[in-house]
């Protein structure tokens, strides 16, 4: 038990430097938007009061210059954002049709490896299989859920649980299951859940992680797990906005909860629907912490944003890392343009 | 409610009118929902249980018997806290180091992209300039970029500098120990701002115009409207990308394992939980307690926050 708190005092100091740093930006920022025009208006007053005591012609009032102030309010956002997105996503563009050294241009090179490397086109239908899967069982969870705890007793409650691991992060979520997963001996009591509930339905324990393809689906439990909750939120809220004169007329009619879920509440909660399936399919496409921290990528279960990951920074494979970080891109715009066209869709109707 | 009194009892009329049977299949139907909710409850909550329970059983019992032996054997510890967070052995996680870097990188993190977005966002509504609209949407199409996009290049620009055409534009930064931190907080402030500008606009945009007005009128400049009128009214929607944009750093795994490497002078815990989930996968001692740890400060301002959070989720949610 020897933590040295000395030792993390650099750490303090750097921290008060950032924040030192932001008080100073943001502040003297606010402070030069406050003082510069209240200067130029003093200046204009006297130049006003000097005019009309000389019996001079009135200088013609200028209108106040709102472009400048729009320039300085916008001045930091516009810089990180250029700086550290927009510049870097047109580099990684370029750094993509050329070789690892960042110095020949390979043409097409780098995507037809994509394409033909056996390892590549596995970690391209491993991400497939997860965008399909996650946002779908994930919205369905949620759905099932929204619907059933609506309105009943300890609503609040019951809807905490299941969005509680939003707020866990993706390492700590994979820990949780790997857990879950975790194997032992067949001569050994087990300490996952799982093989224990295999055992004692009289089965062998196995190692879930090392076989090809369940741990892909294995690893999704877990993305599912994660986004579930944000699916039920969504929805929850949907739901408690579909008109009470609706519901209430339905009931009236004497309709069964089957057909008042598919008749009433599906079509009422369709653009939240639409919403949650494109926001969790993006960040499906990009998942990353999960497959990192359960398996590493190992035993077949690697996806494109971890073998980004591998490509650029661990095999020292810019070109092939940059391909891939495009191909996610791509892969993105399409659920993108189908989210735009169903918003404008929503405001025409 | 008193004015709805009668359709209220019309509508109790025509229940009553409903035959028992169809009473009954209610009933059952609603025993079956029961049901199932709560079998997703406890499927969404059980994992999180048993790692809990785990992390306070000594080491031995964790390695040979199930967690659930606790509630017919029941042995409680703290030393398994006290070992991951304190130890001095680099086996052991040092896991309180790794929080106070996980700390120091995700306050500076919140505060400039909120600071400047809530700027931006505030010149995108009610300042008028030419493109005012092409620039913002510009910046909301930047969403869609993901972050994997910029990653190679940024940390490019902090390790070599700019060089155009062999000229040496800007230098590297040359950060070491402590001071990259710094490389962190610029990446995340960069990822997040097209989302926080968004999300803020959002809230922004719809102020009353006439409240505006009134102010211009009084002679009130830009920067005097956006401190004393703006500022206090999207207080809600600041906290509600705060909490986001905490969850999002706290819990952020790749930002921190290229920006902030894995070593205890700068790594984040996350960084170090998985690392210790690759190397030490059977040490589960270490990681259910270490988990814990890295846990227990979202969900502290999750749960005390969660009006917020929600409100943000539902204001839009397109996190790039």
């Amino acid at each position: 038990m020897e933590f040295d708190f000395a030792e993390e005092q650099p750490k303090f100091l750097m921290l008060m430097y950032g924040l030192i740093a932001f008080v100073a930006v943001v502040g003297g920022l606010l402070l030069l938007l406050d003082v510069v025009p209240a200067w130029f208006a003093r200046r204009r007053d006297a130049r006003l009061l000097a005019a009309v005591t000389s019996g001079a012609p009135l200088l013609r009032r200028r209108k106040p210059r709102e472009g400048l102030f729009a320039l300085f309010f916008l001045l930091p956002t516009l810089l990180f954002l250029v700086v550290g997105l927009v510049v870097p996503a047109i580099r990684t563009t370029l750094l993509s049709f050329m070789d690892k050294d960042s110095t020949n241009w390979v043409g097409l090179r780098n995507y037809g490896w994509l394409f033909s490397e056996p390892s590549i086109v596995r970690v391209l239908t491993n991400t497939l299989i997860w965008v399909l899967l996650v946002p779908l069982v994930a919205t369905a969870f949620g759905l099932i859920y929204a619907v059933l705890v609506d309105r009943a007793r300890l609503e609040a409650l019951a809807k905490s649980l299941i969005f509680l691991p939003m707020a866990i992060s993706f390492v700590g979520a994979s820990i949780i299951w790997k857990f879950v997963y975790a194997y032992r001996g067949e001569d050994q009591e087990q300490i996952g859940l799982l093989n224990q509930i295999v055992v004692s339905l009289g089965g062998a324990p196995k190692q879930w992680l090392l076989d090809s393809p369940l741990n892909t689906f294995l690893l999704i439990v877990i993305m599912v797990w994660i986004q579930a909750g944000f699916a039920m939120v969504v929805l929850s809220a949907a739901i408690k906005a579909i008109p009470a004169d609706i519901v209430e007329a339905a009931r009236l009619d004497g309709v069964t909860p089957w057909q008042m879920f598919w008749q009433i509440t599906m079509p009422s909660i369709r653009p939240a629907l639409i919403v949650v399936v494109v926001t969790i399919s993006i960040a499906t496409l990009k998942v990353f912490d999960i497959v990192r921290t359960a398996t590493n990528g190992n035993y077949e279960t690697s996806v494109i944003a971890n073998e980004m990951y591998n490509q650029a920074f661990r095999y020292g494979q810019p070109g092939q890392g940059s391909a891939l970080a495009v191909f996610l891109f791509i892969l993105v715009i399409p659920i993108v343009i189908y989210q735009i066209r169903n918003l404008r869709q929503q405001r025409e109707g | 409610m008193t004015t709805a009194t009668p359709t209220v009892g019309a509508g109790v009329q025509a229940t009553t009118k409903t035959s028992r049977a169809a009473r009954v299949r209610r009933r059952l139907n609603s025993r079956a929902a029961t049901l199932v909710s709560i079998v997703i409850a406890l499927l969404w909550t059980v994992p999180t249980f048993g790692l809990f329970i785990s992390s306070f059983r000594p080491e031995d019992q964790i390695k040979t018997t199930g967690w659930w032996t606790f509630f017919t054997d029941p042995q409680f510890t703290m030393e398994n806290y006290q070992e991951v967070l304190f130890s001095s052995s680099s086996s052991a996680g040092q896991l309180a180091s790794y929080f106070i870097n996980s700390l120091a990188i995700t306050i500076p993190s919140v505060l400039f992209p909120i600071a400047f977005a809530a700027l931006a966002a505030y010149a995108l509504a009610w300042i008028n300039f030419k493109g005012r609209d092409w620039l913002y949407i510009a910046i909301f199409s930047l969403q869609i970029v993901p972050l994997q996009m910029a990653l190679v290049p940024l940390l490019k620009f902090f390790s070599t500098g700019v060089t155009i055409a062999g000229l040496q534009v800007l230098p590297a930064w040359e950060l070491d120990g402590a001071q990259k931190f710094a490389q962190v907080w610029f990446a995340h402030t960069c990822f997040a701002l097209p989302f926080a500008v968004y999300l803020l606009h959002n809230f922004i945009s719809q102020l009353p115009r006439d409240l505006m007005e009134a102010a211009r009128v009084d002679g009130a400049t830009h920067p005097k409207i956006f401190r004393t009128i703006v500022l206090p009214l999207i207080t809600p929607a600041l906290a509600a990308f705060g909490i986001f944009q905490f969850l999002w750093v706290w819990n952020d795994l790749l930002v921190a394992l290229i920006f902030a490497g894995g070593t205890k002078e700068t790594a984040p815990l996350t960084v170090r939980l998985a690392e210790m989930a690759g190397t030490r996968g059977n040490e589960w001692q270490r990681l259910t307690s270490g988990a814990f740890v890295s846990i227990v400060v979202p969900l502290i301002v999750f749960l005390s926050l969660q009006r917020y959070f929600v409100r943000g989720l539902l204001a839009g949610s397109v996190k790039g």
